[in-house]
């Protein structure tokens, strides 16, 4: 494989794993209209769990379950935090960011967890397909399989008699109540869901590096964010199935700028603060074009 | 006429900012006993409490303690929202309230068609749900039964407003509020939303609670007219007692109940 091909198959895996990442914004972030901060603590929550069951001794693959499962209740807990608490969901967000950053040290019993010396999730499908441990076609795979699993799972959940409720209670809250929809439980739901992918996220990135560590998650809303608005932006996806493909389309391409960019000598530390200038612009294009043809500009949104 | 009760309320109350300044006594007691397959027109100035009244129906908040709203026999006052839906249905002023704009047409009569039921993992627009959705749809001739795929936002508020229409009635609930739905639109298109609305409730034989304030309509559509006044009915009107009154009768019916000058904005308001 040339230059060239190295890119795009490195890009292609880490635009699946970090799909999930995408998707999970998603469905808080459109479906349900709730900007949800957990993510950058989740997707930590689920590399810690996956890496310290496994290293005591836990199937890999049971271990990615139980990280689903972590992921799971800590969106559980931002939606009990806004919907019964009363908490505005940013706010609910940052909260639980907070508090699963000392979770995370707990659980690892420090600020990482190494994995070189255990056996992964890649491992086993390498053995499997009888190929090299830690070769890029096998991660492909692997990652390819998760996705297209989760895929499929969605696209046919979010057209269930819960999953319309789901998607209505974040088009119209009050309709969904009038016709006789949960709309508390709705919103439970849908930020568990999508933060149980981000944990899976996390733990599938923890076993391909070889550990998990507290700051992994730092920043992963907003490359979360990202993924969504540059999906949106080349596919204008139109149903549920396109929107799902755009969001993990758009992880992929937002991961190969990533890479071109470290390719062309780009300092990794930077990167953070590329992408947040990134967001920063895709978001401020819809208002300075409203600005220039001198629409009216509801005021910005404060919580 | 049918003697059975369907909707009882009962003693019921509502204050809302209690023990501050702003304390508003929105009901005041109010009792009614709605018989089955009435159809009764609310009227009265704003803050008389009529829409209060309708929200207490409708679940949005409870009662003072000691009111009861019972209908079909189940006293349902206190329970949320959502659980109120299984018995009543609702159309409000706004159409952007009662349908959601990113969904398809076909996707909100799905909501709607679920009224009451428990929501499952059966997939939600299948095939026997998209032909009771176009039987629903193709009375209002608006042509919508052949556009189900089509975003609701895309509407006009009229065909929104009866789409919304078809949303509260299509799972027939016991009960249906109308909150001035027809108060948002342009005069023709009013006109033929509270055409849809009498064919409907004429068709499925839905109790009707429907609110306006204009006059003219609550004195033509109907079959029993009540006037509320700070939170009170000051006026009772059945069909007999009804027929042949005209708008100043009905305001010299107000200010003999109510014991108040009926004030201009209010004779601007007749419509």
């Amino acid at each position: 494989m040339g230059v060239v091909g190295n890119v795009l198959s490195f890009s292609c895996y880490e635009g699946l794993v970090f799909g999930l990442v995408a998707i999970g914004v998603y469905l808080t972030l459109r479906v349900l209209a709730f900007p949800d901060l957990t993510v950058d603590g989740s997707y930590t929550l689920g590399g810690a769990v996956a890496a310290v069951l496994i290293v005591a001794g836990v199937n890999p693959f049971l271990a990615s379950l139980a990280a689903i499962g972590a992921g799971f209740c800590a969106g559980l807990v931002t939606g009990i935090l806004n919907t019964k608490l009363r908490i505005p969901a940013l706010l609910a967000g940052i909260l639980m960011m907070v508090g699963l950053y000392s979770i995370n040290l707990r659980i690892m019993s420090g600020a990482n967890v190494s994995l070189l010396r255990e056996v992964t999730s890649f491992d086993i499908v390498a053995d499997l397909l009888g190929m090299r441990s830690g070769s890029i076609v096998v991660s492909i795979i692997l990652a390819l399989v998760i996705a297209a699993v989760v895929f499929f799972i969605l696209n046919w959940f979010l057209r269930t008699e819960i999953g319309l409720s789901l998607r209505a209670t974040g088009d119209n809250e009050q309709m969904v109540r009038s016709l006789g929809g949960d709309t508390d439980k709705n919103i439970l739901l849908g930020c568990a869901i999508s933060n149980g992918l981000v944990a899976l996220a996390g733990a599938i990135v923890a076993q391909g590096q070889g550990f998990a560590d507290v700051g992994m998650g730092i920043g992963m809303i907003v490359m979360g964010l990202a993924s969504v608005i540059i999906g949106e932006a080349l596919f204008r996806p139109k149903g549920v199935a396109w929107l799902l493909v755009a969001a993990v389309g758009g992880a992929f391409v937002y991961r190969l700028f990533i890479t071109i960019a470290l390719r062309m000598g780009m300092a990794p530390g930077d990167l953070k603060l590329i992408t947040a200038v990134l967001v920063v612009i895709a978001l401020a294009i819809p208002y300075i074009r409203k600005k220039a043809r001198r629409e009216w500009i509801p005021p910005a949104v404060r919580w | 006429m049918s003697a059975k009760s369907l909707l009882q309320l009962k003693k019921i109350s509502k204050v809302f900012s209690r023990g501050t300044v702003d304390e508003v006594k929105a009901l005041n007691g109010i009792s009614l006993d709605v018989k089955a397959e009435d159809y009764i027109t609310v009227i009265g100035s704003n803050g008389a409490g009529k829409t209060t009244m309708l929200n207490v129906i409708g679940g949005v908040f409870p009662p003072e303690r000691g009111g009861r709203v019972i209908v079909d026999g189940t006293d349902i006052a206190g329970l949320s929202e959502y659980k109120h839906a299984a018995y009543v249905g609702r159309v409000y002023q706004d159409p952007n309230i009662g349908t959601a704009a990113k969904m398809t047409i076909e996707e909100n009569l799905a909501m709607a068609v679920l009224r009451g039921k428990s929501r499952g993992l059966r997939v939600a627009c299948d095939k026997q749900r998209r032909e009771e959705v176009r039987e629903a749809l193709a009375p209002l001739k608006l042509g919508l039964e052949g556009r189900l795929s089509a975003l609701v936002g895309t509407l006009s508020s009229g065909q929104r407003q009866a789409v919304a229409l078809v949303m509260a009635t299509i799972s027939r609930p016991a009960l249906l509020l109308l909150d001035e739905h027809s108060a948002n639109l342009d005069p023709r298109t009013a006109q033929i939303v509270l055409g849809l609305t009498e064919m409907i409730v004429k068709r499925e034989k839905i109790t009707t609670l429907m609110v306006t304030h204009n006059m003219e309509l609550a004195l033509r559509y109907g079959n029993r007219l009540i006037m509320m006044h700070e939170g009170r009915i000051v006026v009772d009107l059945n069909h007999e007692q009804r027929t042949g009154l005209t708008i100043n009768d009905l305001i010299t019916a107000f200010e003999r109940a109510s014991g108040s000058k009926f004030n201009e904005d209010e004779l601007l308001l007749r419509g």
